[in-house]
C-alpha cells in the first residue's frame, strides 16, 4: 500500500510575530519552526498503519522554502520511508488551491492509496488543502478524522460538533484529514534520527509542477485592536496575586 | 449582490447556526436564497426562497450529493457569494464546491468590509484581510460572528430539489459523546488548565487553586487529548459550554474553539506569559506571568 503524508512547517504559535514589509504575512525571520500540530497526527497514523500491515510505504511531502527540510527530517525520524520536498520560496503567499494543485500534480500518477493531511494549519487555518487535493485527484475524502481503523476496508470517525461523531466507511484511494487527539504522535528516538539520515529525500522545484494563478489577494495582515477593556497586570508575582485578589473581591461575588 | 446560504441539519433538526447565515446576508443587505438538505417539518424562518432537498432520501451529509445540489442551485441562481457556517459540515463541503466552481474560498470569516473579508490567522492571534479575484466566492463564516440582530420570522417559499449523485464515502451511524462524568455547566467557579501548564505533573497546582476557591477543574483540548485531565473536564466546541461567575484560564491561548465554550463566563481571568495571546480578547484581566509561579502564589495568598 502506498501512503502519502502532506505536512506543513509552521512557526511556534507563541512567537512574537512581526508583520512583513508587504503587509501580507508575518516576517519569516527569527521564528522557531515546527511541524504543524495537525500534521503530526497524520504522520503518526501513517506510521501506525505501516506497523500494522507489512507492505506499507510512506512518503512524506512538504511544500516550502529550504527550512522545511527540518520538518521533513523529523517526519522521517518518526518513521516515514521517503520524502519529497517541493521547494517553493513563495509558498507563504500561495493560496490553498495553489498549494493543493502542486500536491495533486505531484501525486496524480503515483497511485497513492491513502493521503493523510492535517485538517488545517495553525498559521493559515484554511482547512482547504486536503479536501481540494481530493477534488483535483477525483478521489474520496473524509475530513477531521478523530479515529482511524484499517481492517480490509477503512473505518473512520469524523468529528462533528458537541462531542458527536459520524462513523464512516470508505475505500481507497482516499484523502483523510486529521484532527487533534487522533493518536499520540511519537518522539523520534536517537537511532531513528540516525536512520532517517540515510532515507531518500528528493527535492523538486515547484516550477516543475503545474500550479494555477492565485485566486485571491491578501490586502492586509495585522494584530487586531484589543476589543475588550481587559486589564493587563504585570510585575512581581506576589504583588500580582494581591492585586488580583483585591480585584476579585471588588468585582465578583465569589470571594 | 446575491448570496446563496447553505443551511445545516443534524439528527432531524435544523441547526440554530443556520440563522447566522441569515444574519450575515442581512449585514451585507444582500439578496438571499437558501439551500438546505433537511426536513419539511422543520424549516428555517425567513422571507425568501428555500431550495429544499430531502435528507431522508439523501442522508444528512453525503458530500457528493450535497456538492451536486449546491452546484445545481448556483447554476440556477447565479449568486456572487456562497456561504457556509465554519462547522464540520461547512469546512468539508465548501472547498469541494469552490474547486468545482474554480472560485476562491475564505475560511472562518469574522467580518466583511468594503468587499473584503477578514479571517483569523496564527491561532486567532492575527488577522488577514482578503479580496477575491474570482467571479464567485465561497466562504465559511465563524459561528457566532454574525448572529442576527432580530428574531427570525417569515415563511420561505419552498422549491423541492434532489440529486442522484452517488457517494464514495458511506455514512454508517452517528456516535454520541460518552456520558459526561462531570457537569461543568452549573459550576460557579472554573479553573482551567491549558497546555501552558506544561505537563501532567503540574495539574495538581491548578487543581489546588480550584479546590481553594471551591470550584471545578476545567481543561483545554490538548490537556484532555494528552490525558493530563479526564476528557469530561474539556471546555469548548467539542467539550462543554460553561458560564460560571469566575473562569480562570491558566496557560490557555484562547483559540476560537476554546473561547466558544467559555466566553459567556461572567468574569474571566487569564494567566499567560504571552501578552498577545488571543484569550485577552475575552478576558477581564490578563495576568502576564508563568502559571507555575503565579498560581501557587495566588493559592497560598487565598488561605
Ligand atoms: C474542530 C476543532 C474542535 C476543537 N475543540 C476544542 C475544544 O472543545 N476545546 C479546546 O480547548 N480546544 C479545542 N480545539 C483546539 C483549539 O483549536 C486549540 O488547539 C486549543 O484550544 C489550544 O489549547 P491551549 O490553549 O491549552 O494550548 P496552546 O494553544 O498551546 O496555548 C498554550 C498557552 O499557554 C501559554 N503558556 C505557555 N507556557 C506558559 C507558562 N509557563 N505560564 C503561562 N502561560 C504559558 C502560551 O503563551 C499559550 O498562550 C478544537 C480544534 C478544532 C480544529
Amino acid at each position: 500500500m502506498k501512503v502519502l503524508v502532506c505536512i506543513k512547517q509552521v512557526p511556534d504559535m507563541e512567537s512574537k510575530f512581526k508583520v512583513n514589509a508587504q503587509n501580507n504575512w508575518f516576517d519569516e525571520n527569527d521564528l522557531a519552526y515546527r511541524i504543524n500540530e495537525y500534521d503530526e497526527y497524520a504522520i503518526e497514523q501513517a506510521v501506525q498503519l505501516k506497523e500494522q500491515l507489512s507492505d506499507v510505504d510512506v512518503t512524506v511531502l512538504c511544500v516550502g522554502p529550504a527550512r522545511v527540510k527540518e520538518a521533513i527530517k523529523k517526519a522521517l525520524a518518526m518513521g516515514c520511508d521517503r520524502a519529497v520536498h517541493i521547494e517553493d520560496t513563495e509558498s507563504y503567499i500561495k493560496d490553498s488551491s495553489q498549494v493543493a494543485s502542486l500536491i495533486a500534480d505531484f501525486a496524480k500518477d503515483k497511485s497513492y492509496d491513502i493521503i493523510f493531511t492535517g485538517m488545517q494549519s495553525q498559521d493559515r487555518g484554511s482547512a482547504q488543502v486536503g479536501v481540494i487535493v481530493s477534488e483535483l485527484l477525483n478521489i474520496a475524502c473524509v475530513s477531521t478524522i478523530a479515529d482511524f481503523e484499517y481492517n480490509e476496508g477503512i473505518t473512520v470517525k469524523r468529528e462533528l460538533e458537541g462531542g458527536l461523531k459520524s462513523i464512516i466507511k470508505v475505500d481507497t484511494p482516499v484523502v483523510l484529514t486529521c484532527q487533534l487527539g487522533l493518536n499520540t504522535p511519537r518522539y523520534p528516538t536517537l537511532p531513528n534520527i540516525m536512520k532517517a539520515k540515510k532515507k531518500e529525500l528528493i527535492t523538486i522545484d515547484s516550477l516543475e509542477l503545474s500550479s494555477s494563478d492565485s485566486l485571491n489577494e491578501t490586502l492586509n495582515f495585522y494584530y487586531p485592536q484589543k476589543s475588550g477593556g481587559s486589564l493587563i497586570l504585570e510585575g512581581d508575582v506576589p504583588e500580582l496575586a494581591d492585586k488580583l485578589i483585591a480585584i476579585l473581591k471588588e468585582k465578583t461575588s465569589v470571594l | 449582490m446575491k448570496i446563496l446560504l447553505v443551511g445545516e441539519y443534524r439528527e432531524n433538526k435544523l441547526l440554530d447556526v443556520t440563522y447566522d447565515l441569515i444574519g450575515f446576508a442581512d449585514k451585507l443587505e444582500a439578496d438571499k436564497v437558501m439551500l438546505a438538505v433537511g426536513y419539511e417539518e422543520d424549516i428555517p424562518k425567513f422571507d425568501g426562497k428555500l431550495y429544499l432537498a430531502d435528507a431522508k432520501a439523501l442522508g444528512e451529509y453525503n458530500p457528493s450529493a450535497h456538492k451536486q445540489l449546491v452546484l445545481d442551485v448556483v447554476e440556477k441562481e447565479n449568486p456572487d457569494l456562497i456561504v457556509f457556517i465554519h462547522s464540520s459540515f461547512g469546512w468539508d463541503l465548501a472547498p469541494r464546491v469552490a474547486t468545482s466552481l474554480k472560485a476562491t474560498q475564505f475560511t472562518e470569516v469574522i467580518d466583511y468590509k468594503d468587499n473584503s473579508f477578514i479571517v483569523p490567522s496564527c491561532n486567532s492571534k492575527l488577522r488577514r484581510e482578503l479580496k477575491s479575484k474570482t467571479a464567485k466566492t465561497v466562504i465559511t463564516i465563524q459561528a457566532g460572528a454574525f448572529t442576527p440582530l432580530t428574531e427570525a420570522l417569515g415563511t420561505p417559499e419552498i422549491e423541492n430539489i434532489s440529486s442522484d449523485a452517488s457517494s464514495n464515502v458511506n455514512f454508517v451511524a452517528y456516535e454520541e459523546a460518552e456520558e459526561k462524568g462531570l457537569d461543568l455547566t452549573k459550576a460557579e467557579i472554573i479553573v482551567t488548565a491549558g497546555r501552558g501548564v506544561g505537563k501532567k505533573d503540574n495539574i495538581p497546582i491548578i487543581q489546588a487553586l480550584a479546590d481553594k476557591l471551591g470550584g471545578e477543574l476545567g481543561a483545554s483540548r490538548p490537556v484532555a487529548d494528552n490525558a493530563w485531565v479526564d476528557q469530561s473536564h474539556q471546555v469548548g466546541t467539542t467539550g462543554q459550554t460553561v458560564s460560571p461567575k469566575l473562569y480562570i484560564a491558566c496557560g490557555v491561548s484562547g483559540a476560537i474553539q476554546h473561547l466558544a465554550g467559555m466566553k459567556k463566563s461572567e468574569f474571566i481571568v487569564a494567566v499567560n506569559t504571552d501578552k498577545d495571546a488571543p484569550i485577552n480578547e475575552v478576558a477581564d484581566i490578563l495576568v502576564v506571568a508563568d502559571v507555575l509561579q503565579f498560581v501557587p502564589a495566588l493559592t497560598s495568598k487565598l488561605s
